[in-house]
């Protein structure tokens, strides 16, 4: 089993290290902060004219069925945010090749992880019938671009 | 029809692949049973009363004589030998044990089909008109655009965790079959100035709280569609209700924000995702068209049929729909027997059904939304033939949309959410009503019957409905008078308190009588229903 992050980092620069605030704080009077901590109620969006300085943002999961953080990935990754994307909290081995595609390239999960379980899910799937935030900047390709080119 | 390529194929494939290493997971206790439901749910695999229940996908209720006889083989193998056709145009096996899910998963890629999200809280199987590609009313086939909508939804990486399971439409007539606007999201493909593009209605729905859909979208090209749906499911994906599971539905939503402001934010954000780039070149809707292209019909096909024998010509009259092209019909098979239980039927009647498309409907059959069975594409001059054997199958029911084409969910009998159970009321209804020439004379009658709240048996649409309840521990049964989940959709009225079984077989007998008591000529019941209210139908049942 897997606790060390470190292992479920899927970026070349090393672990930010200092610690998010909230997005409330964040835009009240800590604007200098470079992570920042997204509940599910959180509006991205907010974040869109601040991205360019941010290291990470941090997303929790408090439980595995709220899905609300699936969308604050594909938003802030769309806005151009190319810092670190962390999933934390209640996440579960088979959703991270789905968190991977909306744009998370960090995790935290409250449980432990399978690596041997976690690598032969991020393999499985070769082809992917929609765009997503894999798909900027010229990534992953949807099975209708295969198809028509 | 739809032909997988190779890209569809691995992709059904993984997804065996993934469940056999998810069922493995939890059967050596690597997963809880809170951890794997979500799972197995994404895969259609519930946990009833008494067994496993397995829900297979026929994408718009869609399929072929090979698949066909794939389910048919799947209900003797793993199953009691027969399967229940549901309202989303899907099957599912009551009986089915854990371990031989991925199997049966499995031998369904070998036929191109699957049990991807027939379940969960994901958009599920997208339903159409059973009639589509033979309908004479529908200015295009809507599958290639349903088509498009499975292939986009599957595995969508941002919505397979929404607030609650999400269900789409589409149709492409004036006349709807498919209760459009009693989805989640509802299209309605329409033409303006030649061009083909859709309406979409979004937060219909059925369940505690039943809402029509509001029209939130004039119309969408092609072009956008992806786009913009995506928008709907966003704005629903992060501000719909998580924190009640009975208002997490976009119909509570929409309710709450209003149409407009729902409208307004679905607008804003299709501005942003439209420059995402995420939409189908028109090539790709063009590909999936090709493969649903009109079978080759014979344009010297006859369109006269010998009515002498009486018990056919009742079938014929009741059965049996105009076709688009001269000389063909559209047949379909009643999985409502008198006494049976609606939509079932059984592996040797399933073959019977696909050996008979093989034979007489260019290979294709449908699965409708009232839980009957279609032959799309039947010469006329071989309608005969094909009653026969219907007959000889027990499946030659002339009652499609009377009174005893009963929608039912299963009810106490399987499910383990029901209050109450819905077959035994569905078999007394038809034993009541089984004279044939009295069905006929009480004409279109739809009787829709849910065991709970979250009427799986649409209730609510049906001209009459009935919803089961639990009431200080015994079985209950409340009336709607007045649905429909047609082009003129509305919601049933509660006529006032509930019966017993029996009592309400009598109520609705009642109903009957003052309805051949006041009808006008050429009314249909709804539309008595409609002309004079509730009041001598109340009058008639509690006196």
């Amino acid at each position: 089993m897997v606790d060390d992050i470190a292992h479920l980092r899927f970026r070349e620069d090393s672990p930010h290290e200092e610690p998010a605030v909230t997005l409330d704080s964040f835009l009240a009077d800590q604007a200098n902060a470079t992570a920042v901590r997204i509940e599910p109620g959180d509006d991205a969006r907010l974040l869109a004219p601040y991205i360019e300085r941010l290291a990470l943002v941090e997303v929790s999961f408090p439980t595995f069925r709220d899905g609300r953080g699936y969308s604050v990935a594909r938003i802030l990754r769309e806005a151009g945010y190319r810092g670190e994307l962390r999933a934390q909290g209640d996440v579960l081995v088979d959703q991270v090749p789905l968190m991977r595609r909306c744009g998370f390239d960090s995790f935290a999960p409250t449980a432990a992880i399978d690596p041997e379980v976690l690598r032969r899910s991020l393999d499985r799937y070769d082809y992917h019938y929609q765009k997503a935030a894999d798909s900027l900047d010229g990534g992953v390709q949807p099975i209708w671009k295969l198809r028509h080119g | 029809m739809y032909k997988y390529d190779e890209y569809d194929q691995a992709v059904v494939d993984a997804r065996v692949d993934e469940f056999r290493d998810q069922v493995r997971r939890r059967l050596a206790g690597e997963i809880t049973e809170d951890q794997f439901k979500p799972l197995r749910l994404m895969n259609g695999l519930y946990l009833q009363l008494h067994a496993y229940m397995l829900r297979v996908a026929v994408p718009y209720g869609t399929l072929d004589s090979r698949q066909m006889r794939m389910l048919a083989h799947i209900a003797r193998t793993y199953d009691r030998g027969y399967g229940h056709f549901t309202t989303r145009q899907n099957i599912q096996y009551n009986w089915i044990k854990l371990e031989d899910a991925p199997d049966i998963l499995a031998e369904l890629a070998t036929v191109e089909m699957h049990a991807i999200q027939t379940s969960g809280n994901c958009i599920r199987n997208i339903s159409s008109d059973q009639f589509a590609g033979a309908a004479a009313d529908e200015v295009a086939d809507p599958r290639p655009w349903a088509e498009l909508l499975r292939q986009w939804s599957t595995f969508h990486p941002e919505f397979s965790y929404l607030p609650r399971k999400f269900k789409i439409a589409v149709i492409a007539a004036d006349e709807d079959r498919a209760a459009m606007r009693l989805h989640d999201i509802g299209i309605q493909l329409l033409r303006r100035d030649g061009v083909l593009g859709a309406k979409i209605f979004v937060g219909g729905g059925m369940g505690r709280t039943p809402m029509i859909a509001p029209e939130i979208k004039d119309f969408i090209t092609a072009d956008d569609l992806m786009s913009y749906l995506e928008a709907c499911l966003r704005v629903y994906n992060r501000y719909g209700r998580r924190d009640n599971i009975y208002k997490a539905r976009i119909k509570i939503l929409i309710h709450e924000l209003g149409a407009d402001e729902y409208r307004r934010q679905v607008e804003e954000e299709f501005a942003q995702v439209k420059q995402l780039g995420i939409d189908p070149p028109a090539a790709e809707l063009e590909r999936i068209s090709a493969m649903f292209a009109s079978p080759p019909f014979d344009p010297a096909a006859d369109d006269e049929v010998d009515r002498s024998d009486p018990d056919f010509a009742v079938w014929l009259d009741q059965n049996v729909r105009q076709h688009k092209q001269r000389g063909y019909a559209i047949v379909n098979i009643s999985l409502k027997p008198v006494g049976g239980i609606p939509g079932d039927a059984s592996a040797e009647q399933i073959d019977v059904m696909a050996d008979l498309a093989e034979r007489f409907s260019a290979n294709e059959l449908r699965v409708t939304h009232a839980q009957n069975i279609v032959l799309p594409h039947v010469r006329i001059a071989d309608l005969k033939l094909i009653w026969d054997q219907l007959v000889e199958a027990r499946l030659a029911e002339a009652n499609l949309d009377l009174i005893s084409d009963i929608i039912a969910c299963p009810g106490l009998d399987y499910c383990s959410l029901a209050n109450a159970r819905s077959i035994p009321v569905a078999q007394k209804i038809a034993q009541r009503f089984a004279d044939p020439a009295r069905q006929r004379d009480l004409g279109e009658l739809k009787l829709k019957i849910s065991g709970c709240i979250n009427a799986c048996g649409h209730h609510h649409a049906g001209h009459i409905g009935i919803l089961g309840v639990d009431r200080k521990g015994t079985e209950n049964y409340q009336l709607l008078l007045g649905g429909s989940g047609a082009e003129d959709v509305s919601l049933g009225k509660i006529t006032g308190p509930g019966f017993d079984e029996d009592g309400v077989v009598d109520a609705i007998e009642r109903v009957t009588d003052t309805y051949i008591a006041v009808r006008q000529k050429g009314e249909r019941f709804v539309d008595t229903y409609r002309r004079v209210g509730m009041e001598p139908f109340k009058e008639a049942i509690y006196g």
